[in-house]
């Protein structure tokens, strides 16, 4: 099959008609040291069934998360999605997810939207959320550029606990627009003094919990001393689920929550797409990013739904925009709501529960291997283990044994010494007995 | 001094040396239902130009500019409550803050109520 549409004919009127010889010269402005002069170097085309079998043999050597003990979380988490998640986001109701900036025709999508900012308001006990973002990290971002409008205020103070992938995306996106991050250093522990770096210069104080290294951080202090200094607090989670259980950062005086909705409803992917969750209080929704769908009445007096305070949004306000997301994760975002919906409130509590105790299962077995230490005094899922030796070869060790062990801390900051032998490992409630026990026998091998 | 108009479509009325400054009922008329007006806080200082409000309607959010420099004595805090007070009564009641004049001068090349008009039909 050809996917060349234009024959030689097309061409040599196209050249004709802007008055080019042949199509070389349109690149004569590139330096001839730059242009490739042969044809790079691959195979020849293949047939449908030759690249099936080609790529079949390079899938082999994946091993999927489901395929044997499997500990790795560091902000993307294996759970069991339940089959009737995917059968119902492929109604035809929910068609496209594209945005609906029609609703006589995309009812289906805008009440999902609706429901689902309203899970992501009573999950975190905020007053409104967005439909979305694209993930947490982003959405982290944004919540920092958000506070920087509010405030007046260029610095986010970010916490050693914050995913660095996300103060990662935090500097890259806050720095464009001149805004500076103090960053403190790596806090397995959850022992950091983080409210003696807010002052009155400070527009935001970036705050993970549980951390990435698994600990559970109480942000009532934290919220008193950036409020007192007309700061926000911006409360981060990557384990959603982590919010079955604990109060939510809602009553701790959070200002802006934002965290990675992955863990309902969607799988692994390979890291993506995901989906952001965003939610704040009422007095600063004009300058909360992203879209919004609100509840109204039709002409006939009856309920529907549409996108609301559109007016802040690009494709109205151009460049004074609270935001240039474009799209959202509509799919990952219509999971979450059907699966969120599917579980309930005793559901959800029932599933954080599962997931604890899966926890502090593993967190006791491991613990019991000699040389063995877990750091952390309190956590959720996920938990930070110090080992007699580097982390990344007790990984690549255990995984010769089909262990996958979990994260080590080196690989998300490389460059502190100090991080070597730790191991951030996460258990949910998929995983068993006999899990557990491989990996507590093969860490008693390996180190 | 009677109201007189810039070209931005705002009002202005001096007495005492303090400007009040609001939209006029033709800008009212083509933003449509006001939503939302977000104000400054009373105590800054402003200078000819700056950006001063945001004024939000059902089909668009628009900035408004300060007409003249001073120190913004008063704003409309009723407008955070009731909002449609702009469309209603644009030029009296719907009014957004005070400035204290820095310099009169500035007040000189405005509109009056005709001249406006003038300019309004022309947009």
């Amino acid at each position: 099959m050809r996917y060349l549409p234009h024959t030689d004919q097309d061409r040599a009127d196209m050249l004709a008609t802007i008055g080019v010889g042949a199509i070389d010269d349109l690149f004569s402005g590139v330096p001839a040291d730059k242009l490739l002069g042969d044809k790079l170097d691959l195979p020849d085309h293949q047939s449908e069934m030759a690249v099936a079998r080609h790529l079949s043999a390079l899938a082999g050597d994946n091993r999927a998360a489901g395929a044997g003990p499997f500990f790795v979380g560091a902000g993307a988490y294996r759970h069991h999605v339940p089959a009737s998640v995917d059968h119902i986001i492929q109604r035809s109701e929910f068609l496209t997810s594209y945005t609906p900036y029609q609703p006589e025709i995309t009812q289906g999508t805008l009440q999902s939207l609706f429901e689902f900012q309203t899970q992501v308001a009573n999950l975190t006990a905020m007053d409104v959320a967005n439909a979305s973002m694209y993930d947490g990290s982003t959405g982290t971002a944004e919540a920092v550029l958000m506070a920087h409008r509010l405030t007046k205020c260029k610095k986010a103070v970010i916490s050693g606990g914050l995913h660095p992938q996300y103060r990662g995306v935090v500097e890259t996106l806050s720095g464009m627009s001149g805004g500076v991050v103090a960053a403190l250093p790596p806090d397995p522990a959850g022992t950091e003094a983080i409210i003696d770096a807010i002052d009155d210069e400070t527009s935001c104080v970036v705050v993970q919990s549980p951390t990435v290294y698994g600990q559970l951080i109480d942000l009532e202090p934290i919220a008193e001393k950036a409020h007192a200094h007309g700061a926000l607090l911006v409360a981060v989670f990557t384990e959603v689920i982590s919010l079955g259980m604990l109060e939510p950062p809602g009553a701790k005086g959070a200002d802006i929550v934002v965290g990675e909705g992955q863990s309902i409803g969607n799988p692994l992917t390979f890291g993506g797409p995901y989906v952001g969750l965003f939610a704040t209080r009422q007095k600063y929704l004009r300058q909360m990013p992203g879209r919004v769908c609100g509840e109204t009445v039709d002409a006939a007096g009856d309920r529907g739904f549409v996108l609301t305070l559109s007016t802040r949004e690009q494709h109205i306000r151009r460049d004074k925009a609270t935001s240039n997301i474009c799209t959202n994760s509509g799919l990952c975002c219509l999971a979450f709501t059907i699966h969120m919906t599917l579980l309930g409130e005793a559901g959800l509590r029932k599933l954080a529960e599962a997931n604890h105790a899966r926890a502090c299962q593993l967190a006791d077995a491991l613990g019991a291997v000699p040389g063995v230490e877990v750091i952390n005094e309190t956590f959720f899922n996920e938990f930070t283990l110090r080992l007699p030796k580097p982390a990344k070869d007790a990984v690549r060790a255990l995984a010769e044994r089909d262990v996958l062990a979990g994260v080590p801390a080196s690989r998300l900051e490389p460059g502190h010494a100090d991080l070597d032998n730790l191991l951030i490992v996460a258990a949910t409630e998929t995983v068993t007995d006999a899990d557990i026990a491989a990996y507590a026998d093969a860490l008693m091998e390996v180190v | 001094m009677a109201i007189v108009y810039s070209e931005e479509h705002e009002w202005i009325d001096v007495e005492g040396g303090v400007a009040t400054i609001g939209i006029s009922t033709y800008a009212a008329e083509q933003l449509g239902d006001v939503v939302f007006v977000e104000l400054p806080d009373a105590g800054k200082t402003l200078a000819k130009g700056d950006e001063v409000a945001v004024v939000e309607s059902v089909k668009a959010a628009s900035e408004v500019y300060a007409p003249v420099s001073g120190e913004i004595v008063a704003v409309n805090d009723a407008l955070a409550d009731a909002p449609g007070t702009v469309n209603e009564s644009a030029e009296k009641d719907g009014w957004f803050m005070k400035i204290k004049l820095s310099d009169t001068s500035e007040l000189e090349g405005f509109m009056d109520a005709d001249a406006y008009k003038a300019f309004a039909d022309s947009q």
